[in-house]
């Protein structure tokens, strides 16, 4: 499924992209919670943290247009918080520090996904000894994801084919269906991948 | 309702993580001791699944769509530890996967969706379904109100710790938040209840319960996440809401939050300036309204529930399953 939120790692070959993961994943939390300790008014301070994070953007050799795409991609979940933050007094200053704020954290975010394969995530996670129920669950769920994704994107297909919508109701109900049906198959498929990770000698 | 990074300061950053780390250690050893080892990729999948239905649109008027939260169908269908693992997987892939929902928001939005969402969910779903005798029609009216009831709890809460950030008033916050999500829930409460009703058709055995000691067992977790959600209520919530003519004031005294309370009411106090004269009234209006929302939700609930079930005639049975006529010979 063509999503521009799933194709999020770009692979290139960068300074960023060599650093092991576990420094990148560190390093870009440590910058996030420095950001929230910024004072109201330490503009100079936002603007070093900028020009840091434009710095590692170039250096990751990732085209300009792509990090821009999905920085307003995600960008309008920010703002729309920020807006609520503008009907009280002194709004508006709220409102600047808040979304100059929280900008720069999503971008950091944005850097650290497209140079960071979700994988590697999970192997730091691994070897900083979390619980072995939950990194298993995480990586099942990454790797089925994108599966399930298009499964779903073939069943409105196969479903769009053969009816006519008529109404609103109809479309809720047959929608409903289809992910009833999507549960089923994957409780179907989850017996499946057991038998299988049996068979290639998992052990719980 | 994913809270970005930014709109949260460290100690409430802190706090939601702690309370939210809490929570899902005590699902994953749950998880651990009740679940069969042949389920243990259905937690995955079931993640995977959740995302995937995330992504399925559903029209709204005028143009607008929304889409399922899932806390309450996967507590439904698996159970509420279950349920919270499932979710708190989705938000952290959510979170450094696809930059939604922000690292340090990362223990509120675990705290919010991951955690009150489900148990809310769950308590209410039993509640009500113990109420009404245990049949189809109670169990889809219980999940259409559950689903209503988690999703305004989750906004409630996260309208709690931006205020206690002090990013947005309390008082422009739990209006915007609780009344969006008060018509925002009943999307919410007609997908599940429909997936809900379409799954007890095509496979009736995924809804069954497995024993009645398992059920035991679901009380004593509901209890302690009950706790654990309270304890986080109490704390992001209960400052501001103390001042209302309610118990909440008692139970805050009770715990030795006065102090608290007393701070924060000294920035309510300053709040207070901005916000409408005759402050009693409007938030006795605000409080009728609440009431008023929760009563019409359930009536909503009931009339859906009506809806869906088929009607117990005998002659009638081949009726629900009627596209195929082995669905009606199976049953």
């Amino acid at each position: 499924m063509h999503h521009p939120l799933l194709n999020t790692y770009q692979h290139q070959r960068s300074p960023i992209h060599r650093l092991p993961a576990a420094v990148k994943l560190v390093g870009a939390t440590v910058f996030v919670f420095a950001c929230l300790l910024l004072p109201r008014h330490g503009w100079t301070a936002f603007a070093v943290a900028g020009v840091a994070l434009l710095l590692t953007a170039a250096l990751s050799r990732i085209p300009a247009l792509q990090l821009t795409r999905k920085l307003l991609w995600v960008e309008p979940f920010a703002l729309g918080v920020a807006l609520l933050s503008l009907l009280q007094t002194n709004g508006f200053q709220v409102f600047v520090f808040t979304l100059v704020k929280s900008t720069l954290c999503l971008f950091s975010m944005v850097l650290l996904s497209s140079t960071t394969r979700f994988s590697d995530i999970l192997h730091v996670l691994w070897r900083a000894r979390a619980p072995s129920l939950l990194v298993t669950t995480l990586a099942l769920m990454h790797r089925y994801l994108f599966l399930l994704t298009d499964e779903i994107g073939r069943m409105l297909r196969a479903r769009k084919s053969r009816t006519f919508s008529r109404g609103r109701l109809n479309v809720w109900r047959s929608s409903a269906t289809v992910i009833a049906h999507l549960f089923v198959r994957t409780s179907e498929r989850a017996e499946r991948v057991y038998a299988a990770m049996c068979a290639r000698g998992w052990k719980t | 309702m994913h809270i970005p990074d930014g709109f949260i300061d460290v100690k409430t950053a802190v706090a939601t993580g702690a309370i939210a780390a809490v929570g899902l250690g005590f699902a994953l050893s749950s998880v651990r001791r009740t679940l069969p080892p042949r389920r243990v990729p259905l937690l995955g999948l079931s993640a995977a699944f959740v995302f995937a239905a995330q992504m399925l649109n559903f029209p709204v008027a005028g143009g607008t769509s929304g889409h399922l939260i899932g806390a309450v169908l996967t507590a439904v269908l698996l159970g509420p530890s279950a349920a919270i693992l499932v979710m708190s997987a989705v938000l952290i892939l959510q979170c450094f996967m696809f930059a939604d929902g922000g690292v340090t928001a990362l223990g509120a939005n675990m705290f919010n969706m991951a955690l009150v969402a489900p148990v809310v969910g769950y308590g209410v779903y039993r509640l009500v379904d113990r109420i009404g005798g245990a049949g189809l029609r109670s169990r889809l009216c219980a999940t259409a109100f559950a689903s209503w009831c988690s999703t305004v709890a989750a906004s409630i809460a996260c309208a709690g710790q931006l205020a206690w950030s002090g990013t947005v008033a309390w008082g422009v916050a739990f209006p915007a938040m609780a009344g969006t999500h008060m018509l925002i829930a009943v999307g919410e409460a007609l997908i599940t209840t429909l997936v809900v009703a379409a799954v007890t058709r095509m496979r009736p055995e995924l809804l069954l319960e497995r024993s009645q000691s398992s059920l035991q067992a679901r009380y004593r977790e509901l209890i302690a996440y009950g706790l654990l959600v309270s304890l986080g209520l109490v704390v992001f919530v209960a400052p501001f809401a103390s001042h209302w003519p309610d118990g909440l004031r008692k139970v805050a005294a009770n715990l030795g939050f006065e102090q608290r309370a007393a701070r924060a009411s000294g920035l309510s106090s300053l709040l207070s300036d901005y916000t409408v004269p005759g402050i009693r009234s409007a938030e006795l209006s605000i409080v009728i309204a609440g009431c008023l929302g929760t009563v019409m939700a359930f009536v909503l609930a009931y009339v859906l529930a009506r809806l869906l079930t088929p009607q117990r005639d005998p002659g009638a049975n081949t009726k629900p399953g009627g596209s195929s006529p082995l669905a009606s010979s199976s049953s």
